[in-house]
């Protein structure tokens, strides 16, 4: 059932990945806006120089969190891309955001404070609808290993169109994009500096860089889960999908926490929890 | 039969001893030794008898019941005279019905009874004894050193040092009467002495506010108590034999029989739980020193209520009332741990923590169905071991530093850095993956998704989970988030509570690591016999979260690899000048220090209001649960 194969590919080329689609992210962004923008590869440029640069600490714990942090997110990923339990991959995510959290509150900078506790509005702004993504696969596949969901071979997004837009609405808050960038952004117009990572930098910020581009992947390959009985399609829609999140995130203002938790839990619940309900009312599943 | 009565026995000479000695080391070695002897024969207790399944003990049932009968009519007494003395009109009520129906049961419907199996011991009871055996008495060897610095740093508090011990030992006692006792009536007589405990330990500093608090926790579990004796006086009515005051015997009897009396007894064991809307008395009862929290919210009290719901969980399956009781204890899940994100009192985060947890046990044991069985169980063993230690680092903590206020406790992790890092694996425990509550709650969606109505149940427990999420991390984080040099104050915590803090932190983490082993000796067997099947985690996950552990445990030794020759900095202040201490000058040339508080979010989750709607709705169920219930007696 686990496949210890995909596994270890993922760890070696998901940072490829997830790189490119960062650079890519920042070409086709720059272009909404009017400018050339870097070259492709400029991600990696990045790390790659921010590696070479001397290690900063205000604490120096904050070594430790942010390793945590990025080995948690390799192998939760790893786990998903095995074939695990869908639950336990989400549950294994919050864990190495938790990392990221106190590697924030460790430094006593009153703009990563702030971040940290954003983080964690956000954290439980998008949980509940991730949660609710995996019972609904499990509605429809049975099965909450990601392994039988992809193997099933169903059109999931036909009995799921509901639970899906929930999970794009939260797919914005994961990818740190506007209106949802509340805790950190990939943009240099943070109120709060930089939020979450205002304390990190040389080597220690290239570890965050790298967990990013692990975890895009991975809810990404979410999105496949949706359109898996045709990789084709799928594939189309993961670019319709990060265009579309562009766009958002070219379009819109930051909002503030309250409308980003209330209209999170709010889609949660109108689209993901009424779509799940009125599959498992069809399903037979009031009364077994 | 033998292990059991000296589990029920001995605690109460102990307690007896401790009424008469005043020296204070002796009493000191007396509560370590016994605690030892307690928790050696609860683990001999699992050796001998965890694989024998249910077994009965016929036990007199004739001068023990004389007895009782007689202390809790003793017992009704002092309580009036105390209802009395303090002008306390709901509970003299309230006491005069419960001895009225007491009376009236012993007068005219005992008569002719003969339940023979008095005493029995399942797996289940064997769980209960380890937590109440092991946890219980570790919290009251705490409560040796916990007393001396508690009565210094509170002079006003009159040292009764000795009700304090003979209390907690007779506490300990009640609850292995009646994890033990299979007999209905012995079960209400030791739940009553658990009440009168409660009582006594809330109100142990005497002043107002903790006489109105155990006032307020003797009330309502009197409401439960009285529910509990209609359900034996309606067992009376229908079995005069007395054969149905069985426990097995009455839960094996099917729902046309048992299900009022289960449903009234559930009542009991909601009050007691202190799910909402009766939850104002855990929270209030949190004035009482430290180690009286950690018992009534881990091992005893609070358990003997999701022990009795449990218990009842056979009867409760597929019903609309098990369904209801379900639904309360959904309800109170998620809007107490709602309500604890705007909490800053740490106790209050963990009173609320208890009893939306308590809330998530109910919820499964009222659908009921085998898996959800399962995952209830498991929720009680971790929660208990994780809850005891969180209170009792709070505990040494308000000591140390004079407040129990978790935005005080910034900078904990130089100032107490043992202290620090056991609250960080209790915390984990609570909420991260790979540790206890989590994988519990992973199991119970997974059981719920395949219950009836289960959905729901779902849904709940994916918003109350991630809720549970913001107020465990953003108190880890204030732990770990140091404002300046500060100074290490932990070298005066004395040697029995190390001791005690390093057994809970460690069984925090073996428990995790061994509950494959647990699960499949105590709880699988347990659930089999009821309903023919079990569940389990499938081998993958488990075998995943073991490693996962692994990396948890060995992450930190990263730390030795860091660079020695690190660039230090000061946090980020956006250019405004600070000293090294974090300090900057203010107005006028004052020096002012940087502090930071966390979210609460009081326009969301704020107290009052939550509070509100969740009496609201849970007393709709109540009264709709009590509607059904009364059709089906007429």
């Amino acid at each position: 059932m686990i496949s210890i194969v995909n596994a270890v590919i993922y760890i070696l080329l998901a940072p490829i990945v997830g790189g490119l689609v960062a650079g890519i992210d920042r070409k086709v962004t720059a272009r909404m806006q009017g400018r050339v923008g870097p070259p492709i590869l400029q991600p990696f440029y990045d790390v790659g120089k921010l590696f070479e640069k001397e290690t900063v600490v205000v604490t120096i714990s904050q070594n430790f969190w942010v390793i945590s942090y990025l080995v948690f997110m390799a192998v939760s990923g790893a786990l998903f891309f095995s074939g695990g339990d869908f639950l336990l991959v989400i549950f294994a995510f919050t864990l190495s955001h938790i990392f990221l959290v106190l590697g924030a509150y460790a430094s006593y900078s009153p703009y990563s404070h702030v971040g940290a506790e954003r983080e964690l509005i956000q954290i439980i702004a998008y949980e509940p609808m991730i949660i609710l993504t995996a019972v609904g696969m499990y509605l429809v596949t049975q099965s909450f290993n990601i392994s039988d969901i992809v193997a099933s071979g169903i059109p999931i997004i036909e009995f799921l169109p509901g639970v899906f837009i929930g999970y794009l609405m939260v797919l914005t808050l994961k990818l740190r994009k506007s209106p949802f960038d509340l805790s950190t952004s990939h943009h240099a117009h943070q109120e709060i500096v930089k939020g979450v990572t205002t304390d990190f930098s040389g080597p220690n910020l290239a570890k965050i860089e790298i967990a990013h581009w692990y975890e895009y992947v991975v809810i990404l390959g979410v999105v496949w889960l949706f359109f898996g009985f045709n990789p084709v399609i799928a594939v189309a829609a993961i670019i319709i999908t990060y265009f579309l999140e562009i766009l958002i995130d070219n379009t819109f203002a930051r909002a503030k926490w309250q409308f980003t938790l209330k209209s999170a839990w709010l889609i949660a619940g109108a689209l993901g929890l009424v779509n799940l309900a009125t599959l498992y009312y069809l399903r037979g599943g009031v009364w077994l | 039969m033998n292990e059991l009565l000296f589990l029920i026995g001995f605690p109460v000479i102990i307690a007896i001893l401790m009424l008469f000695i005043r020296k204070e080391k002796l009493r000191n070695i007396i509560v370590i030794l016994s605690a030892i002897a307690i928790g050696v024969t609860s683990l001999w207790l699992l050796v001998t008898c965890f694989n024998k399944n249910t077994i009965l003990y016929p036990f007199p049932f004739e001068p023990a019941s004389n007895i009782m009968y007689v202390i809790e009519l003793l017992l009704a007494v002092f309580l009036l005279y105390l209802g009395i003395k303090y002008r306390k009109i709901i509970t003299i009520a309230l006491v005069l019905i419960q001895a009225g129906l007491l009376v009236f049961f012993e007068t005219y419907l005992v008569h002719g009874m003969e339940p023979v199996n008095n005493l029995f011991v399942d797996q289940f009871s064997i769980i209960m004894a380890l937590i109440i055996g092991i946890i219980g008495s570790l919290i009251v060897v705490y409560a040796t050193g916990y007393m001396e610095t508690y009565h210094t740093r509170h002079p006003e508090v009159k040292d009764r040092k000795n009700i304090f011990f003979f209390t907690l030992f007779v506490f300990l006692s009640a609850m292995f009467g009646l994890v033990f006792s299979n007999n209905l009536l012995w079960v209400f007589f030791f739940w009553e002495i658990t009440t009168i405990c409660s009582f006594i330990l809330i109100g142990y500093s005497q002043s107002p506010e903790a006489t109105n608090n155990a006032f307020l926790a003797l009330a309502m579990n009197l409401l439960g108590g009285i529910a509990f004796m209609i359900a034996i006086i309606y067992i009376g009515i229908i079995d005069p034999s007395g054969k149905l005051l069985e426990l097995n015997t009455l839960i094996m009897s099917g729902q046309v029989i048992a299900l009022v009396p289960a449903v009234l007894i559930c009542f009991a064991g909601i009050t007691k739980a202190a799910l909402m809307p009766f939850s104002s008395w855990l929270v209030g009862a949190m004035v009482a020193p430290t180690p009286v929290s950690a018992l009534l919210h881990s091992s005893t009290m609070v358990k003997a209520g999701v022990y009795i719901i449990v218990r009842f969980s056979p009867v409760l399956a597929g019903s609309l009332e098990g369904f209801l009781i379900a639904l309360l204890g959904g309800c109170t899940f998620l809007l107490a741990s709602s309500i604890a994100i705007s909490q800053s009192n740490a106790k209050k985060v963990l009173a609320y923590s208890t009893i939306a947890n308590l809330g998530l046990i109910v919820a499964c044991a009222g659908i009921g169905t085998y898996k959800l069985m399962w995952a209830a169980i498991l929720l009680i063993i971790f929660h208990s071991i994780a809850k005891s230690l969180l209170f009792l680092c709070v505990g040494t903590v308000e000591n140390r530093i004079g407040s129990r206020d978790i935005d005080d406790m910034s900078g904990l992790i130089v100032r107490m850095p043992k202290i620090a890092v056991m609250m960080f694996i209790g915390i984990a425990g609570m909420f991260l993956a790979p540790f206890g509550m989590l994988i519990t709650k992973w199991a119970a969606i997974e059981a719920f998704i395949v219950a009836p109505l289960g959905l729901l149940f779902v849904a709940i427990l994916a918003f109350g989970g991630s809720i549970t999420v913001f107020f465990w991390a953003k108190w880890m984080g204030k732990i770990i988030s140091v404002p300046q040099v500060m100074e290490r104050v932990e070298d005066t915590v004395k040697k029995e509570k190390w001791a005690v803090l390093y057994i809970l932190a460690g069984l925090t983490v073996v428990v995790c690591l061994i509950f494959p082993l647990i699960s499949s000796i105590l709880i699988e067997p347990f659930v089999f016999n009821i309903y023919g099947q079990t569940a389990q985690l499938a081998q993958a996950n488990v075998t995943i979260m073991a490693m996962m552990l692994f990396l948890l445990m060995i992450m930190p030794f990263t730390m030795l690899f860091s660079r020695k020759d690190q660039k230090y900095v000061g946090p980020y202040m956006s250019g405004m000048t600070t000293s090294p201490k974090m300090q900057f000058t203010g107005a006028m040339g004052t020096v002012r220090d940087t502090t930071m508080g966390n979210y609460y979010l009081k326009d969301y989750f704020g107290e009052a209001k939550l509070f509100m709607l969740g009496t609201a709705l849970c007393l709709g169920i109540i009264i709709f649960a009590a509607i059904l219930t009364a059709g089906v007696v007429l």
